[in-house]
């Protein structure tokens, strides 16, 4: 038996749900005497016609009273001898739908309020499949407002098949259907008279007997919040554990990175144990000194995995619509990590739940989206681990929660597709060629002198018999690239196309350069996870926005100022400047051949190693 | 009092509730660049101490505490704080508003103003002056209609104002601390706590506690319904009004004029968790300050930043 029941209420903006768990708490004798004497002044106050307004005991915040709706979640909580209650009330109206889903990941089930004179609604539908991608398995329909329909059976059998075939493509445990008024308290508390015909308990009696699965998770999993150092050499991991259990002596895997380490000892509650398990809030030693820190996981027999992409189920909840190609902030357990937008797939249809093809997601829609991520994040899918397959975004400009997401399957580069194995390598055609592959990627303002420092490099690469390419930006533009624009988007797929250039160039052995402005650190992190690492040369003309304006040889930053091209990278939208560059040059006040010969020592020194 | 599978069931909770708490301490000492808790001197901040040297252990508590003093406080309270501080090794903040001491201001003239000053813009002061963006609170959900909706990570602009219609979702135990420069952050581990919990835990752990929480014979004056204890010369008394001798204990505490108390005779901790099982008032009646300004009282002082 569970010790405690989460449960949240969702239904549209009249079915009722602040009257439903007013009066379960009423009848339930569970109101403290006070409250009920505020509840008798609040109800005059709010001009009732003399009956008890039990909705007036949850709602709280007068912005929302003054409304009517509800707008937030509120928790409240209560027992009986049997069980701990928290009931999350959630607002039913269809701007709100983000609280919803909050209440949602707080709880273990979910009462869906359907008003009896109107059936299954479009809010009904929407809000099952919010729940269900919440992971809630467990559901109660309660059919209100029977004492509207002279408590009919045939409207409430009605009702039923209609939620029936709703939960055809849903995923639930164990569910419920109640007939019942909220407002005169049938089959609340006690077994209704007037509904005779219904052979199930009352939503109490239901409640307190429920049984909550579990979700069959394998394994020990712990991610890391936090490393406590205390004297003595004390370091400690510190951590709640999300499922299985772990023992002194045991040996971990700590990812990324899978490196395994024995457990020294546990700490919880200010004593050493000798074993913890899933919900405990611990602190582990290890024996070995492997480099740990916030956001790694440690597991015992749990396969999870390091990835950079994958595909996720999304409830979009920011003003600021979702794009293909935008960059967002994920927390993922204790990881916080930039990643990208690499495929909105399809949106959700939230009436009939069918796939639809959209380039955006707005506030409240739900999607199916494929994600990149620069560097790797610890994860599962959300069926098998919970606590590393679900994750928040956050808005990089505002801070703002903008999305939540449970992961569907982690991505494989080319999983689809295998990678034809060929006979001739990379290694064969460099050594051919007498060289190593690299791609040299330039990144600096419109004017900085890249295309200059580019051009002058290829030349004296081709002096030295080096086979090289060199990418700038107008040509590609005009050729490869030509279908694309200059927004968000579109900017990234153009980094991302030439990073795939490069790449390929790469593996026929052959020197590639680059000269984009590429501004933005991600896109250049996710050319550098394109490219490889290894070949990757990141150089950084740093010449000042001031010198470049002044430059000016193209006429673009007279017309940005005269407000002509929007998004002109240094003046409309940032330039983010890498943090660690391969080389900085500045030709602020430098002679071209000379920086060229500068630069051509520096390239020199990174080409020849293996 | 109880049977054991019940007993066995508030244990469990209550290991829930505490891991639960250290989970969002640790968070908030990882990704918070300069936090700090909120000391009371109550039984809520006994209980957020324990669990923060719980959740630290054995390092110690990685951030100070700080308790904004109107020197209006219980003598006792006052005692006990500057006894925990030094049994338990704290870094212990104390703050008052002195432009408000100067000013004269106290409970008796300045009602609404006095706790406007004294309390929530001495808690702004004292947060910009240490440049804290993250304070722990120990506010619960069940202890009034409008905190039931509070979220635990309560987002303040940089006028340290909390608008209700500019909060972050909080989805999972995924908790968004990312903040601009001048913006903070209220967090509230024990949001999903009940006072029974609170009792219940103070009980399962020995937690040390202010003596005012027991029921002992007090100089005491009956005014509106209250029970006001007279700590202090200072307690200035209404026509008709004389001081009394009566058992009383606190259920909540806070500047001793504005404080009610209730008549009890439980004594002891034990006696005091079986009275609250029994309660029949929540705990918020007993502090008069929820009482001004009508229903959104509490509302309307949590926009301009208290607590």
């Amino acid at each position: 038996m569970q010790d405690v029941l989460r449960i949240m209420t969702c239904g549209s903006v009249d079915d009722g749900k602040s009257t439903l768990i007013g009066h379960l708490l009423y009848d339930a004798k569970l109101i403290f005497t006070d409250q009920e004497k505020a509840l008798e002044l609040e109800s005059r106050l709010a001009g009732s016609d003399g009956n008890l307004d039990y909705s007036l005991l949850l709602d709280g915040l007068s912005s929302e009273r003054e409304q009517g709706i509800t707008i937030d979640v509120a928790y409240r909580y209560f027992a009986t001898p049997k069980r701990r209650f928290i009931v999350a009330d959630t607002p039913g109206h269809e701007e709100y739908t983000r609280n919803m889903a909050v209440g949602a990941s707080n709880s273990d089930l979910a009462i869906l309020l359907i008003d009896a004179n109107k059936g299954v609604s479009t809010q009904t539908k929407r809000h099952l499949r919010i729940c269900s991608l919440m992971g809630i398995e467990e559901f109660v329909f309660a059919v209100n407002k029977m004492d509207e329909v002279g408590y009919q059976r045939k409207v409430y059998d009605e009702i039923c098949t209609d939620i029936d075939e709703l939960l055809a493509d849903i995923q639930t445990g164990s569910k419920l259907s109640i007939p019942l008024s909220a407002l005169k308290g049938d089959n609340i508390t006690e077994k209704s008279s007037h509904m005779p015909w219904y052979a199930g308990p009352a939503l109490l009696e239901y409640l307190e007997s429920v049984r909550i699965g579990d979700y069959g998770e394998q394994g020990f999993i712990m991610p890391v919040q936090r490393v406590s150092r205390a004297e003595g050499d004390f370091r400690g991991l510190q951590g709640q554990i999300t499922s299985g259990s772990i023992q002194v002596g045991e040996s971990v895997s700590i990812y990324p990175g899978e490196k395994t380490a024995t457990v020294k000892s546990i700490i919880s509650d200010k004593k050493h144990v000798a074993s913890a398990s899933a919900g405990m809030a611990v602190s582990v030693e290890i024996a070995e000194d492997v480099d740990v820190s916030r956001g790694h996981v440690l597991a015992i027999n749990a396969n999870i995995k390091e990835a950079n992409m994958f595909e996720a189920y999304l409830l979009w909840m920011d003003e600021k619509a979702l794009k293909e190609g935008r960059s967002y902030i994920i927390k993922l357990a204790s990881q916080q990590k930039p990643v990208s937008v690499m495929k909105l797939k399809y949106r959700v249809n939230i009436e009939n739940g069918r796939q639809e093809y959209s380039r955006s997601l707005s506030k409240n829609e739900l999607g199916c989206v494929d994600f990149i991520c620069p560097g790797s994040l610890v994860m599962d899918s959300f069926d098998r681990h919970r606590a590393l397959g679900r994750f928040i975004l956050i808005d990089r400009l505002t801070n703002m929660t903008a999305g939540c997401g449970v992961i569907r399957h982690i991505l494989r580069r080319g999983d689809n597709l295998s990678h034809q194995e060929q006979d001739v390598t990379r290694k064969m055609r460099q050594e051919a060629l007498g060289q190593q592959a690299r791609t040299i990627w330039f990144t600096g303002l419109s004017g900085s002198g890249k295309s200059q420092l580019a051009n002058g490099l290829e030349k004296y690469l081709a002096s030295t018999g080096r086979h090289t390419m060199l990418l700038d930006g107008d040509n590609i533009r005009l050729g490869i690239n030509k279908d694309l624009g200059f927004n968000e988007y579109d900017r990234t797929e153009n980094i991302r196309r030439v990073a795939e250039i490069a790449k390929l160039m790469n593996d026929a052995g052959l020197i590639v350069i680059t000269a984009f402005i590429s501004p933005f650190s991600e896109d250049r992190e996710m050319a550098r996870t394109i490219i490889g690492d290894e070949l990757f040369i990141e150089v950084y003309v740093s010449t000042p926005i001031e010198e470049c304006e002044k430059r000016d040889v193209k006429g673009l930053y007279q017309k940005a100022r005269r407000g002509e091209i929007p998004n002109f990278t240094g003046i409309g939208s940032p330039y983010e400047a890498p943090d660690n560059p391969d080389i900085i040059m500045d030709t602020t006040n430098a002679v071209v051949n000379e920086s060229i010969e500068v630069l051509a020592q520096k390239i020199e020194s990174l080409l020849n190693v293996e | 009092m109880c049977s054991g599978w019940i007993k066995d069931m508030i244990t469990k909770e209550l290991d829930r509730l505490e891991s639960e708490a250290i989970y969002i301490m640790r968070e908030v000492a990882s990704e918070a660049e300069k936090p700090v808790m909120l000391y009371s001197i109550g039984k809520d901040s006994s209980v957020m101490l324990r669990l923060a040297e719980k959740a630290f252990y054995p390092e110690p508590i990685p951030f100070p505490l700080m308790h904004i003093d109107t020197g209006w406080k219980f003598k006792e309270m006052i005692a006990f704080r500057d006894r925990i501080a030094q049994k338990h090794n704290l870094n212990m903040i104390v703050y008052t508003n002195e432009d408000g001491v100067r000013r004269g201001l106290n409970p008796f003239d300045h009602g609404a103003a006095y706790t406007d000053i004294m309390k929530t813009e001495a808690l702004k002061q004292a947060l910009n002056k240490y440049g804290f963006t993250a304070a722990f609170g120990g506010g619960r959900r069940d202890e009034e209609k409008s905190r039931a909706k509070e979220r635990i990570f309560s987002f303040r602009n940089e006028y340290h104002a909390w608008d209700p219609r500019n909060q972050r979702p909080e989805l999972w135990d995924l908790y968004n601390t990312n903040i601009a420069q001048g913006e903070s952050i209220r967090v509230f581990p024990l949001s999903n706590w009940t006072e029974r919990d609170i009792w219940m835990y103070i009980q399962k752990e020995g937690i040390d506690v202010v003596p005012l929480y027991f029921a002992k014979e007090r100089p005491v004056v009956y005014r509106n319904g209250n029970i006001i204890m007279v700590d202090d010369e200072r307690m200035r008394l209404l026509p008709g009004e004389h001081v009394v001798t009566k058992k009383i204990r606190f259920r909540t505490l806070g500047c001793y004029p504005l404080t009610g108390g209730v008549e009890s005779e439980a004594e002891t901790i034990d006696a005091v968790v079986a009275e609250t099982f029994a309660a029949a008032d929540s705990e918020r009646t007993s502090r008069i300050i929820d009482g001004d300004g009508g229903v959104f009282s509490m509302e309307n002082r949590k926009k301009e930043g208290y607590f």
